[in-house]
C-alpha cells in the first residue's frame, strides 16, 4: 500500500514537475533566453567552404555563419556572442526540437513537409540563398548550356533526387544523356576529374564547394542552366513568434540595407545623417532614430544599426563569401536584388 | 528414451524458430499499417524517370520501373557471367601453374594469389576503374592494331564496344575470383596421390597431356563444389558493381526505392533476382558436377 502510494506520489511529481518545464517555455520567448544567456546557440555544418566552414585558426566563416553573427547583433547586440554547433543533415532537426540550439543556420531547404505543422513544423526566416541544381564543365569543353551536353555522360550521385531533377530536364528538352551513376559525391568528383564524363551535377553551392578544391579550379564552369529549385534559408523551431520575427527582421534588415546602399563602412555616417536630417524619415525609422520598429519586435530599437556593423549588408555578406574574389565564386544570378533581375527583396519598415 | 527427448528439442527449436519469424512478419504488417504504406507493387508499372547508361534491351526513362529493373538485371547477368568465365581460365591456369615444373610460373602465380588475397574487392574494384581504367587516355589509342582500341570512353575488341564501367567489373571480378579458383584447383590438385604424378611422368607422357588424362579427372570431384560457392560469391560480390558507376541490379534498385520510397517491395525483388540467379548457377554446376564426376567415380 505505502509502495503504491509513493509511486503515486512520485508520478505526480514527474508530472507537475513536465508541466512546469512546458509551461516555462511557453511563456518566455526564446529571444528573452538567449539575451539571459548572453550567448546564441547556432547550428552550422562546418564543411562547407562559403556557408560554414572551419578556419585553421579554429573559427568559423561563411555566409551561414555571417547570419549567426547578425542575429546576435539584433538580439544581443554584440555579434561574437555566439557559439557553434556543427551538426549533420540528420542530426540537425532533433537539434533544433530539443532545444539544444536556438536556430539552424546550415543551408537547410525551405520546402512545405519541413515547413508544416504536420510535417517538421519548423519555422523559417526568409531565403538567403537561392541554390538550384546544376551542371560542372570544363572550360575548355565548349559546352555553354544543356544542349551542348546532348548525348554525352553526366556523372551523377545515386539515389537522390539529383538523378530525377537531371532526367526531368533533359527529358523535356527531348536531349538523350548518359547518366553514370556513382554513390556519393566524392566518386562523382573523381569520375569527372579522369575524364569519364562531360560534366558533372549537384546542387550548385556544392558544385563551386567542390570546385574550390580541385587543382586548377579556373578550368571549370558551372553552367547557367538550373534544374531544380533549392531555396536555403534559417530556420527555428517554430510556435515563439517573437523568436521567427526577429529572425525574420534581421535577414530584411541586410536586405533593405543593400537597397538603401547603407554599408559596414558607412553605416555610422548614415546614422549621423539621420539623425541631423529630420526629413530623411524612411532612412529615420529603418535606423531606429525615430518610430518603435525595434521596440515592436522585442528587440533594441536601433538593431538594424547593429546588425549592419556586425556583417554589412546581405551583398557584402554574400560577396565576402561567395563573390568573384572569394574562394568559392558563385554567380549572384537569382540572388542579386530585385531591381538588378534577381529575387532578393524586403517588404518595406514601416 | 534419447531419441524421444531429441523430438522434444527439435519440436521447441521449431516452435522458437516459427515465433521469431511470426514476430517479424507481425512486427512487419503493424508498422506498415502504422505509417500508411502497406505492401504494393504498383510502383513497378509506372515510368522509371531515370536513364540507364547501358542497357542489351531498348530502354527509356519513359519505360516502366519494372522494364528498367529487367534490363539491369540482364547487365548483372551479363557481368557475371563473363567474370565466372574469365575467372575459372585465370584461376584454373593459376592453380595448374602453382604445381608446375617450371619455377617462374610457379612464383609468379604464387605472387598472384598472394597479393590479391590480401586485398579487399571493393579496394581492387575502385583502383582498376579510377586508376587502370579512367586513366587511359581519352582519344582511342590501338596498341594492336584495329584489333583493340582503348579508351577511358569506352573498350572495343574485335568490334565489340564495352564500357569502362563494364570492363572495370568483370576485370575486378574475374582477377579476384581468379586468385581464390587458383587455390581451390591448387587444393585439388593436391589431393591427387603422389604416386600419380610420378607413374605418369615415369611413363613418359607430357606434363600437359598427364595433367588432363590423370591428374585433372581425380581431383575434379575435389575442385568442383567449392568451385561452385566461388562461382556463387563472384555473384553476390558483382552488387559491388554500384561503387565503380555499373548499371547493375543493385545500383538499380537503390534508385528505384529513393525514387518510389517503397524500400521493402525493392529489397524483397531484389532478394529474389538474386536467389533466381543463385539457383541458376547452382543448378548448371549440379548438371556438371554429375556429367563429370559420377564417370569418374566410377572407375
Amino acid at each position: 500500500m505505502t509502495k503504491r502510494r509513493s509511486l503515486i506520489s512520485l508520478l505526480s511529481a514527474c508530472l507537475a514537475i513536465s508541466a512546469c518545464a512546458t509551461l516555462g517555455d511557453g511563456e518566455a520567448s526564446r529571444v528573452d533566453v538567449i539575451r539571459n544567456r548572453g550567448e546564441l546557440r547556432c547550428g552550422v555544418s562546418g564543411k562547407i567552404p562559403g556557408f560554414s566552414f572551419l578556419k585553421r585558426d579554429g573559427s568559423y566563416a561563411g555566409l551561414d555563419v555571417d547570419l549567426c553573427k547578425a542575429f546576435a547583433a539584433a538580439i544581443i547586440g554584440d555579434p561574437s556572442k555566439v557559439q557553434y554547433r556543427p551538426l549533420t543533415a540528420p542530426e540537425r532537426f532533433t537539434a533544433l526540437k530539443t532545444g539544444e540550439i536556438d536556430l539552424l543556420s546550415r543551408n537547410t531547404t525551405f520546402n512545405l513537409s519541413r515547413d508544416a505543422s504536420g510535417g517538421n513544423g519548423v519555422s523559417f526566416a526568409p531565403v538567403v540563398f537561392h541554390d538550384g541544381q546544376g551542371l560542372l564543365v570544363k572550360r575548355n569543353s565548349g559546352i555553354r548550356s544543356l544542349k551542348g551536353l546532348k548525348g554525352q555522360s553526366i556523372c551523377v550521385g545515386s539515389g537522390t533526387t539529383t538523378e530525377q531533377n537531371l532526367n526531368d530536364a533533359f527529358q523535356s528538352l527531348g536531349l538523350p544523356y548518359k547518366p553514370i551513376k556513382y554513390q556519393d559525391l566524392n566518386q562523382v568528383v573523381a569520375g569527372y576529374l579522369q575524364g569519364r564524363c562531360q560534366a558533372m551535377t549537384s546542387d550548385r553551392s556544392q558544385l563551386a564547394s567542390a570546385r574550390s578544391g580541385f587543382e586548377r579550379p579556373e578550368e571549370h564552369e558551372i553552367l547557367d542552366d538550373v534544374l531544380s529549385k533549392e531555396p536555403l534559408a534559417p530556420l527555428s523551431s517554430g510556435g515563439d513568434q517573437q523568436f521567427s520575427d526577429a529572425m525574420r527582421w534581421s535577414v530584411y534588415a541586410l536586405i533593405t540595407a543593400e537597397e538603401l546602399g547603407i554599408t559596414q563602412a558607412n553605416v555610422d555616417d548614415k546614422l549621423k545623417e539621420a539623425q541631423e536630417n529630420p526629413d530623411l524619415t524612411k532612412l529615420r525609422r529603418f535606423l531606429g532614430v525615430e518610430g518603435d520598429l525595434g521596440s515592436k519586435l522585442g528587440l533594441s530599437n536601433d538593431f538594424v544599426v547593429n546588425v549592419i556593423r556586425a556583417t554589412g549588408n546581405y551583398g557584402e555578406i554574400y560577396n565576402r563569401h561567395l563573390g568573384p574574389d572569394s574562394v568559392v565564386p558563385i554567380p549572384r544570378g537569382l540572388n542579386q536584388l530585385h531591381r538588378s533581375g534577381g529575387v532578393i527583396t524586403a517588404p518595406p519598415f514601416q | 528414451m534419447k531419441r524421444k527427448r531429441l523430438r522434444w528439442l527439435e519440436i521447441v527449436l521449431a516452435g522458437l524458430v516459427l515465433t521469431l519469424v511470426g514476430i517479424l512478419v507481425n512486427n512487419l504488417a503493424v508498422n506498415l499499417i502504422r505509417t500508411e504504406l502497406g505492401l504494393s507493387f504498383k510502383w513497378l508499372w509506372q515510368p522509371a524517370g531515370f536513364a540507364l547508361s547501358e542497357h542489351t534491351l531498348p530502354y527509356q526513362p519513359g519505360d516502366s520501373t519494372a522494364w528498367a529493373l529487367l534490363v539491369s538485371w540482364l547487365n548483372s547477368l551479363r557481368v557475371i557471367a563473363c567474370s565466372i568465365v574469365l575467372a575459372t581460365v585465370l584461376g584454373v591456369g593459376a592453380g595448374a601453374a602453382r604445381r608446375s615444373l617450371n619455377p617462374l610460373l610457379r612464383q609468379l602465380a604464387g605472387l598472384y594469389v598472394g597479393l590479391i588475397r590480401q586485398i579487399p574487392l571493393l579496394l581492387q574494384l575502385l583502383f582498376w576503374y579510377f586508376v587502370a581504367f579512367l586513366g587511359l587516355p581519352s582519344e582511342p589509342m590501338a596498341p594492336v592494331g584495329t584489333l583493340v582500341s582503348l579508351s577511358n570512353q569506352g573498350i572495343a575488341i574485335l568490334g565489340l564496344n564495352l564500357s569502362v564501367e563494364f570492363s572495370a567489373v568483370l576485370v575486378g571480378l574475374s582477377v579476384f575470383t581468379g586468385a581464390a579458383i587458383a587455390e581451390v584447383v591448387r587444393g585439388g590438385l593436391d589431393s591427387v596421390p603422389k604416386g600419380q604424378w610420378e607413374a605418369f611422368r615415369s611413363l613418359g607422357i607430357g606434363e600437359t597431356l598427364g595433367m588432363r588424362k590423370v591428374v585433372l579427372p581425380q581431383a575434379l570431384p575435389a575442385i568442383l563444389p567449392a568451385l561452385s560457392s566461388q562461382y556463387l560469391n563472384l555473384a553476390k560480390n558483382s552488387t559491388l558493381a554500384i561503387a565503380v558507376g555499373f548499371a547493375d541490379l543493385y545500383a538499380v534498385s537503390d534508385t528505384a526505392i529513393t525514387q518510389t520510397g517503397r524500400a521493402i517491395e525493392g529489397f524483397l525483388i531484389l532478394l529474389l533476382s538474386f536467389l533466381a540467379l543463385n539457383l541458376l548457377i547452382n543448378g548448371g554446376m549440379q548438371v556438371l558436377n554429375r556429367i563429370v564426376v559420377r564417370p569418374a567415380q566410377r572407375t
